[in-house]
């Protein structure tokens, strides 16, 4: 059963995109056919960080609006056998989606491939509104600081009372929390909120901590998305994610701080 | 709406009932004696809206006529209102050749517009056995289950139990409102809004288990979490009572 996780945020800049470039690779690395829909219409950026940009000819809007079909807008990863993107449209905005023409597509995804990762756009209007709707489980990335906590809060309660779960009075969304951008130093010294302020407020069930790193920047410019890089520390926290997400039991290496801190000055600066 | 009153005598039933009504009627007001104007004035509108000028029950409202206008020729003007649909129930007029005009072809005449007008009602307050107990349109009783909420309400949220209490067993996020006419519970950590007696209700009280909250508030009074923040019993499990119109922080 083909499964569709959005990732969102509410707040921009907090990696998305990252994740959902990371996660997705992680699932096909794992032998799962994956796709990643870009739903940040008018600001994409997923192919970017997927190093696929050169190759986009037909994007998403195209194929809702009927201009092509999904196999020729479908870019396949040049890395993995498993991996697809879908990408956002650069020239429309938007509301150049519209809910029939997203759920005609996913629905359709849906035959073809185990995983849909949903890239969220910022924000909680109508392309935020889209991603998450048809989704099974959301990972809600949020960075260790209050107004990401809230805007994460407040896009919980979104996901709880405006999908299409939960107007159906379905089985709700499942929610996984993915903290990013964590620098253990600073929660130390507490200029960052911890792992503990965090998960206090959302409540929701903790699947990874990514470090703040170097690699991530490193990776995005490069157009590989940072899960590949297995020698570094935000990486293997995202293999860790996606093994957790598939249902491991990895050891919580991430969750307490003072290992998280140990872990981070080990691999920290590379 | 609708106001009723009975007027039975005691010993035969009543042949009748005399309600009070209001009624929506189209009243025409004439600004200028000048009666062939009005009828060609009047035709373009019935060309405008045809469905609307048929046997409609209109009020003349003669009383803005300036008093140099002259008498008016009140049959001619409502031989051309019929003309056009209109069907003349009563005049409202001040200037006294008006009124007199009305009452010689048996007219309604009612008083000027700004008059309100005062229940005329012809009702003898008699004292009477009452036939059947009327089905007295009897309060409802207001009092509604304790509305109660599982998940955690979210920040941007906002729940509201009308005419009863609220429970919430999880946490509320900074951003999220309760809102009750009575009281209300939270067991989780309580970082929202809550509003209890919303309606007024001064005895409603707020109690948490952990009282961090943006705002409290009962029937209008409020405090600010910078003034929450102060109380030595911020972060501990509390009620919120209203005596006066001072909120009362106690331990639980």
């Amino acid at each position: 059963m083909a499964k569709i996780l959005v990732v969102t945020s509410g707040k921009g800049g907090v990696g998305k995109t990252t994740t959902s470039a990371a996660i997705g690779t992680g699932l096909a690395l794992r032998g799962h056919k994956t796709v990643i829909v870009d739903f940040d219409v008018g600001l994409r950026n997923l192919d970017l960080i997927m190093g696929c940009e050169r190759r986009v000819v037909y994007d998403f809007v195209n194929v809702v609006n009927g201009e092509a079909n999904l196999q020729q807008a479908l870019i396949k990863d040049k890395r993995l056998e498993n991996l697809y993107v879908l990408a956002a449209s650069q020239t429309r905005d938007k509301d150049a989606l519209t809910q029939e023409g997203v759920e005609k597509v996913l629905m359709e995804l849906k035959k073809d491939f185990e995983y849909v990762i949903c890239d969220s756009p910022a924000g909680i209007e109508k392309g935020a509104h889209l991603a998450m709707y048809f989704a099974d489980e959301a990972i809600v990335v949020t960075n260790p600081e209050v107004s990401s906590v809230r805007d994460s809060d407040r896009m919980l309660g979104i996901l709880s009372s405006k999908s299409r779960r939960s107007e159906n009075g379905e089985e709700p969304i499942k929610e996984h929390l993915l903290i990013t951008r964590y620098h253990p130093e600073r929660v130390e010294k507490g200029e960052m909120l911890s792992i503990d302020d965090v998960t206090d407020i959302l409540a929701i069930k903790l699947k990874g901590v990514i470090p703040e790193s170097q690699a991530v920047l490193k990776a995005s410019n490069q157009g590989i998305p940072v899960i590949l890089d297995d020698q570094s520390d935000a990486g293997q926290a995202y293999s860790d994610t996606v093994d957790r997400l598939l249902g491991k039991e990895k050891p919580l290496r991430f969750i307490e701080v003072p290992k998280q801190g140990f872990f981070a000055r080990l691999f920290g600066g590379k | 709406m609708q106001t009723m009153s009975l007027n039975q005598t005691p010993d035969t039933a009543s042949v009748f009932q005399l309600k009070g009504s209001m009624l929506a009627i189209t009243v025409l007001e004439l600004a200028r004696n000048d009666l062939e104007a009005l009828d060609r004035q009047l035709a373009a509108k019935v060309a405008q809206a045809p469905n609307f000028f048929s046997n409609t029950p209109l009020v003349l409202a003669l009383d803005k006529l300036p008093a140099s206008e002259g008498a008016i020729d009140l049959p001619g003007l409502m031989r051309i209102c019929r003309h056009h649909g209109l069907r003349t129930l009563a005049i409202r007029a001040n200037r006294i050749e008006d009124i007199a005009a009305a009452i010689a072809i048996d007219l309604p005449v009612l008083p000027p517009s700004g008059a309100r007008e005062r229940p005329l009602e012809p009702e003898p307050e008699v004292k009477q056995p009452e036939p059947a107990p009327a089905p007295a349109p009897a309060v409802e009783p207001q009092v509604r289950p304790t509305r109660i909420i599982t998940a955690p309400v979210r920040g941007g949220q906002q729940i509201y139990a009308q005419g009863g209490d609220l429970v919430v067993t999880g946490s509320v996020s900074p951003g999220a409102e309760l809102l009750a006419d009575g009281n209300i519970h939270v067991y989780g950590a309580m970082r929202g809004r809550a509003l209890a007696g919303i309606k007024g209700n001064t005895k409603a009280r707020i109690f948490c288990q952990q009282m961090t909250a943006e705002m409290v508030s009962i029937a209008g009074q409020y405090k600010v979490c910078e003034d929450l923040r102060r109380d030595p019993l911020w972060g501990s499990g509390v009620q919120v009572s209203l005596s006066g119109d001072v909120l009362n922080i106690t331990r639980l």
